[in-house]
């Protein structure tokens, strides 16, 4: 507020407009004061308000982040001193004698990703392009709901079906079981991520490719899932960090194995059921290991998680408008 | 040119009247009581028009009238559309294009269209692009060697050599909006196509861009038929040999663009020239 006789508001314009309003109405009235008064209470009060939420949601956010910390910096404490380069090439040690490594659980456990992916995700990818592609019929719409309740599958329960249709009828654990297993569980994420993306393309692009004489399955092809592809790639990175670290559905069907192996038809080592068997054991070297076996295999979904986001930000990077 | 200039509309960029591209009256396209439906919708009634060689056939009228729609009937491209039918019959050089046993794709590589918006494949270079309709012809698909220059070729038809020959490898993306317009077009026009379809080519171009599309449909018809579909009369006036007035799906008037838009035959018409409504 200015006064009459106030020194010049440096702002030419705003003051020319300024004064011809002053002379129209001198001072303000009761009405308007009263309201000047309600908005400063009511802005105090906002102002409160607003710094008390802005502090509840950050501490939420760092409440949010801070497991992961918190069990990094156990691992790091506790494993990190069993990690070196004996821990990713040799086998483990009989109980009780200190060293060793988890060479065959680490290449099980890739062995295991690898034939999930080869099983879930021709599937998934399949599927979530049947679903972005027929979206709205009957056929599609239960596809979806159905992928959407696999996707909140207990893994448990996955492992004992498995265990029931594959490793029973076959006679024996094999890794191949374990694959399948995990590859279904990929699935209907992949699924899902697969329609999502190819969703995004747009359905010009799609007429395009039509209008120039492409067929459907080529324009599908060619042109659909090319250009989802970064975001399909993402989906399926997510989907084997996922898996990695399941353990349920690997008690059911791999079993473990102490010894060297990477053959599909026999039992395999994984990471997850290594790390199980060490911490339950009473030995404290294999403890020191067990966590060391925790650690790195954060770190590997840490790796994957990364390379998804590499991808993701590849597709949406170059994409000028 | 003695006929009295409608005020609102623009002296056409050229009159048509100079080359005499009016002496072929050879039809290539034609479409006969052709109707089109969304479901049960009827959004094309029973339109008979034909299309000549040579020539820019522009189609305006107001937003929903059927135009667009008429437009994708032209290459089958309406029956992608869920719902959607088709009735009546389309013939090019006089071969039924709805007929049974013709292949929709087979219709598409022989009627290009363009979009109102830029539709090049993120995916693909600005030389792949241009060459996309070039891959999937199987065993008449080019060379390498000719694949480049049918897209030099198609490149210097749009003007987009000159821009674009030092960075064919890079994206399609980073290119501008009419940059992406044209490439679309020189995609279309790698396949040689007899028909090109412009389903409002510059809606979404600014007025530098809009100009340069327009030169080169104005170019295009020395050796092919086009149909524009234009929100903007003086688009149609500028590039278009024959114009087509419809309206809520009918086909009000089709006539010499410059009659059209000068002595208009039906009220109907003279109303929208002169902005009566639409």
């Amino acid at each position: 507020m200015t006064f009459p006789g106030a020194p010049r508001v440096p702002n030419v314009a705003a003051s020319a407009q300024g004064r011809h309003e002053r002379r129209r109405s001198p001072r303000p009235s009761g009405v308007q004061r009263a309201a000047a008064e309600r908005t400063r209470t009511t802005l105090g009060r906002r102002r409160v308000v607003n710094v008390v939420m802005v502090g509840v949601t950050v501490l939420a956010a760092v409440l949010a982040t801070l497991p992961l910390i918190f069990i990094l910096g156990h691992l790091i404490k506790a494993g990190a001193s069993s990690i070196d380069l004996a821990f990713f090439t040799e086998m483990p040690k009989p109980p009780g004698e200190a060293g060793g490594g988890m060479a065959n659980a680490m290449v099980g456990t890739l062995v295991l990703i690898l034939a999930a992916s080869g099983f879930g995700l021709p599937i998934g990818i399949g599927a979530g392009l049947y679903l972005a592609e027929n979206r709205g019929t009957a056929i599609a719409n239960g596809v979806r709901f159905l992928s959407d309740v696999l996707n909140g599958l207990p893994s448990i329960v996955m492992g004992i079906f498995a265990w029931q249709f594959l490793v029973k009828p076959m006679g024996k654990f094999t890794a191949l079981a374990g694959g399948i297993a995990l590859g279904a569980m990929m699935i209907p994420l992949v699924t899902r991520t697969t329609e999502e993306m190819i969703r995004l393309v747009p359905v010009s692009l799609r007429e395009a490719a039509l209008a120039l004489g492409y067929s459907r399955w080529r324009t599908s092809l060619v042109v659909v899932l090319r250009t989802a592809l970064p975001g399909i790639v993402t989906g399926a990175l997510v989907a084997v960090s996922r898996i990695a670290g399941e353990t349920a559905p690997l008690l059911f069907t791999v079993l473990g194995n102490q010894f060297w192996s990477t053959s599909l038809r026999e039992p395999i080592a994984a990471l997850p059921l290594q790390i199980f068997s060490f911490a339950i054991s009473p030995y404290d070297e294999q403890h020191a290991l067990a966590w060391a076996g925790a650690l790195v295999l954060i770190g590997i979904v840490l790796v994957i998680s990364l390379a998804a986001r590499f991808a993701t930000r590849s597709q949406f990077g170059r994409g000028g408008d | 040119m003695a006929a009295t200039e409608s005020p609102r509309v623009p002296r056409p960029l050229a009159t048509p009247n100079a080359e005499a591209p009016s002496g072929s009256t050879h039809v290539r396209l034609n479409a006969e009581g052709l109707s089109a439906f969304f479901g049960s919708s009827e959004v094309v009634k029973g339109v008979s028009i034909a299309f000549r060689d040579r020539e820019v056939t522009a189609i305006i009228g107001p937003s929903g009238c059927g135009k667009s729609t008429l437009l994708r009937c032209l290459n089958r491209m309406h029956e992608t559309v869920p719902t959607a039918r088709v009735h009546g019959t389309v013939t090019l050089d006089g071969q039924d294009i709805y007929a049974r046993g013709v292949n929709a794709i087979e219709v598409r590589r022989h009627v290009g269209m363009v979009f109102q918006r830029p539709t090049p494949f993120p995916t693909m270079s600005i030389r792949d692009n241009v060459a996309a309709g070039l891959q999937i012809l199987g065993r008449q698909r080019p060379s390498r060697a000719e694949t480049d220059g049918i897209v030099e070729d198609a490149l210097r038809r749009t003007a987009l050599w000159d821009e674009v020959s030092g960075r064919l490898k890079d994206s399609a993306v980073g290119l501008s909006g009419g940059q992406q317009q044209r490439l679309c077009i020189a995609r279309a026009l790698a396949t040689r196509p007899a028909v090109l379809l412009l389903d409002e080519p510059t809606a979404s171009l600014d007025p530098i861009s809009t100009q340069k599309v327009e030169e080169l449909v104005y170019e295009l018809r020395q050796d092919m038929t086009v149909v524009i579909v234009t929100h903007n009369m003086q688009q149609a006036a500028r590039v278009s040999d024959r114009t087509a007035f419809m309206l809520a799906g009918e086909l009000v008037e089709l006539a010499p663009t410059h009659a059209l838009f000068t002595t208009p035959s039906d009220s109907r018409t003279e109303a929208y020239i002169t902005g009566r409504f639409g």
